[in-house]
């Protein structure tokens, strides 16, 4: 994350709840999923709590490919996407249109207290940082994204939502220092029982 | 032990739509038959991310199944729990035995220390798979568990054809 960083989590994610559509399917992990879920619920969310720390694009990317019907957007963190990297690339090679990946990077691990990450520049001995829009280029992502305000999302939010796919957007966030992790809004299994029932029963919306 | 068109066979037995993979010198071999057999293929790049794309096609109605060696599964661990036991979706495997037919010619490769003890520590219920007659007990595994929701695998040997 840079030390401009002018986005908070919390706004970002109320602009995407504005202009999220009911029959998109929306992955939310970690502080994604702890913001997300103060923002209300639909049966199409799908908060990814308890997860595996960084399968959140490979969840959305199953989804994608099962329902070309829907959008997916998939809400991660820079700590997730470091810990599957390939998942990336995968996306790319299945190519699906309708996935939306949007990584929020704060540069810190932050529920387990803010330690850096190995890609931000303060956890390089060199103090360079990875860009994850180059990564996501390089990847073979048709669509790529950037932004470091809060008024440049809301601005091109809807560009972003229908660009050619699959999509990569990154958000360059501050971290909420002293968050607590994300906590599971009831039982796994009982919440895939529901979503996939919600998925089957609510209207495909054309994309 | 296996030809690509036995396996497509099976699949389509069971229902599976969905192939997520990454191959090993066995499993590869059944890759094109499996495409050509109108089955989707999802190559991954590393094995803990078969589970997950396994799990979001579950999820949207699809019937995937994870096909990967056993070193990958000693490498999804983490995201296998988070499937199979968190959510409990019942995604079926194959998993590669690697060595299991060269234990007397190429001793020393602990997959053949780990790989069972593993899988049972997961809680995944798996038949051995060890020679061609038990294509039939392939079949009536996977197929019970796409019947009774929960997650099996079939642990085919690897080795000498």
């Amino acid at each position: 994350m840079s030390g401009t960083a002018k986005l908070s989590l919390i706004q970002a994610l109320q602009t995407l709840h504005a202009v999220r559509r009911p029959g998109d399917i929306v992955i939310s992990a970690m502080g994604a999923a702890r913001d997300w879920m103060t923002l209300g619920t639909n049966p199409l969310d799908l908060v990814f709590v308890p997860s595996s720390m960084g399968q959140a694009t490979s969840l959305g990317l199953g989804l994608a490919l099962a329902r070309p019907d829907r959008r997916v957007i998939v809400l991660s963190g820079d700590g997730g996407t470091l810990m599957n990297l390939g998942s990336l690339i995968t996306i790319t090679a299945c190519a699906p249109t309708n996935l939306v990946i949007l990584v929020f990077d704060n540069g810190v691990y932050e529920v387990t207290g803010a330690q850096p990450t190995p890609a931000s520049a303060a956890g390089r001995s060199g103090r360079d940082r990875i860009g994850f829009s180059g990564l996501a280029r390089a990847s073979g992502f048709p669509s790529v994204f950037r932004f470091g305000s809060n008024a440049e999302w809301a601005n091109r939010i809807e560009e972003v939502l229908s660009a050619p796919g699959p999509v990569f957007g990154l958000l360059e966030v501050a971290p909420t220092i002293g968050a607590p992790g994300p906590r599971p809004p009831g039982p796994a299994p009982e919440r895939a029982r529901k979503f996939m029932a919600a998925l089957q029963s609510s209207p495909s919306p054309t994309r | 032990m296996f030809s690509g068109d036995q396996i497509v066979s099976l699949l389509q037995d069971v229902g599976i739509t969905h192939v997520v993979t990454l191959p090993d010198s066995t499993l590869g071999q059944w890759e094109s038959a499996i495409e050509t057999g109108g089955i989707a293929l999802i190559r991954v790049c590393r094995e803990g991310e078969a589970w997950a794309v396994a799990a979001g096609l579950h999820l949207g109605g699809a019937a995937p199944l994870v096909m990967i060696q056993c070193t990958g599964l000693f490498e999804s661990g983490d995201a296998l729990r988070n499937v199979l036991h968190d959510w409990k979706l019942p995604i079926p495997s194959i998993i590669g035995y690697r060595s299991y037919l060269n234990q007397e010619t190429l001793p020393g490769d602990t997959c053949l220390v780990f790989t069972e003890p593993i899988l049972r520590a997961w809680q995944i219920d798996y038949r051995l798979i060890t020679g061609p007659a038990q294509y039939p007990e392939m079949v009536d595994h996977l197929r019970e568990g796409r019947t009774d929701g929960n997650p099996r695998a079939v642990l085919i040997a690897e080795g000498r054809a």
